[in-house]
């Protein structure tokens, strides 16, 4: 499969054939429409909010956010603000006559809004792009690094932002997740369809504090097919300092295993692993 | 764009960021117009805690629109008080003045400036610029 993001820039890539053609193909429209319900059913908006659409493009899922409570959008209608690199792209939109806020703006180069402007954020098949980087003067490190830490600051606390994306491989499906735990998102990575040619990525994002309860797995508790993969380090279930280099309890497991490696060790007794009484 | 998204907007420049002259951005050469929506008074509760009301009037007092009150609503100012219970609440007129300088009043051309560098933004049918040349990003 050819990945547009090889090619060229998105600004040169989606120029006003490659948009209009984008747009107008209804099979493109279905699974862009399909992701983002799918990414709202991820956000789990209970009333009309105020919504970040990162490379909103022609407007595609932002005629989803709009639409009423009636016509399939959770807690709608929302009002949006999109943003979006392609010039020819905004102008399809512009023709649609969308209802959101349109931005000329390169996500890699941050999020021009005050901090706590937004209840969530979502973004459909964008920040692939953010991969790459056109001049030698930026790293695709250092673009992710600045939309996600503005991602950040721009959401209210307790929002959450839903990122799907179609990672080129592992390598960069971390690079990604990484940059927003980075920048201070609690991010989990969902799968739909793995291991297909259509599987699809997303990236669950959300912001400390507020109403959330816990962390990411908080989100997808109770959701079909989801398995919870927790790398955490459980700290809790260890009790602090119990086996503390140094203390008696780990002073009686080193003394065991010398003893079992066939060694002389001393008998243990009260006085092991006892403070000396201080002399003077 | 509406007014709602300037009462939001920034300066995108980095160095700007720290300093609280980059907000709001003020609108020079504006051209404004109406696009009539329809009122959503559960988005108008949720967003009003969330406005920054000094910055508001002064943005409409540089369009030259007519002045805000000196505070703001409180949300129980955006029901009508008229409406029986039981039924779906209703609008008051301060919601329903609100929803249009906050939603329906669009600045469609001109330029945002930046109080703090003297950055430009250009406003075309709508769509403002915020494309940084690199070597202000």
């Amino acid at each position: 499969m050819s990945r547009p993001e090889d090619l060229l820039p998105p600004d040169l890539f989606y120029n006003d054939s490659e948009s209009r053609k984008y747009t107008t193909s209804s099979r493109i429209q279905k699974i862009q429409s399909d992701m983002t319900h799918r990414a709202l059913s991820l956000l789990n908006l209970t009333h009309p909010s105020m919504i970040l659409d990162v490379g909103c493009g022609s407007g595609l899922s932002g005629e989803i956010l709009s639409q009423s409570e009636e016509e399939g959008t959770p807690a709608g209608p929302h009002v949006w603000i999109g943003f979006d690199i392609s010039s020819s792209m905004l102008g399809v939109a512009l023709e649609k006559e969308v209802e959101g806020d349109l931005f000329l703006a390169d996500a890699g180069q941050g999020v021009p809004f005050r901090a706590g402007t937004f209840d969530a954020a979502i973004s459909i098949s964008a920040i692939q792009w953010l991969c790459n980087a056109e001049s030698s003067d930026e790293s695709p490190a250092g673009r992710l690094s600045r939309f996600f830490n503005g991602l950040y600051a721009s959401l209210r606390r307790g929002g959450r932002a839903v990122c799907q994306f179609y990672p080129k491989n592992d390598e960069q499906k971390k690079m990604v997740s990484q940059a927003a735990v980075k920048a201070g998102f609690g991010a989990g990575l969902l799968e739909d369809d793995p291991g297909t040619k259509n599987a699809k990525t997303y990236l669950v994002l959300t912001v400390g504090g507020g109403e959330l309860d816990g962390d990411i797995t908080g989100v997808v508790k109770g959701m079909d097919g989801v398995d919870v993969m927790d790398h955490r380090r459980r700290t809790k279930d260890r009790k602090r300092g119990e086996d503390r280099k140094g203390s008696k309890a780990w002073i009686v497991r080193k003394k065991e295993q010398m003893e079992k490696k066939g060694k002389v060790v001393k008998a243990t007794s009260k006085y092991t692993g006892r403070k000396r009484r201080i002399a003077f | 764009m509406k007014l709602l998204t300037l009462n939001f907007l920034t300066c995108a420049i980095k160095t700007c960021k720290s300093t609280p002259a980059s907000f709001p951005l003020h609108p020079r050469d504006a051209e404004l117009e109406i696009a009539e929506t329809d009122l959503n008074l559960a988005f108008l509760k949720s967003i009003l805690a969330r406005l920054l009301w000094p910055e508001l009037r002064t943005i409409c007092s540089e369009f030259g629109l007519p002045t805000l009150p000196e505070s703001r609503p409180e949300p129980a100012d955006l029901v009508d008080p008229d409406s029986s219970e039981g039924e779906e609440e209703s609008p008051s007129q301060t919601a329903r003045d609100l929803h249009r300088v906050l939603l329906e009043t669009c600045m469609r051309e001109g330029k945002l400036v930046c109080g703090n560098c003297g950055h430009e933004y250009a406003v075309k049918e709508g769509v403002a610029n915020f494309l940084l040349p690199a070597h202000l990003v």
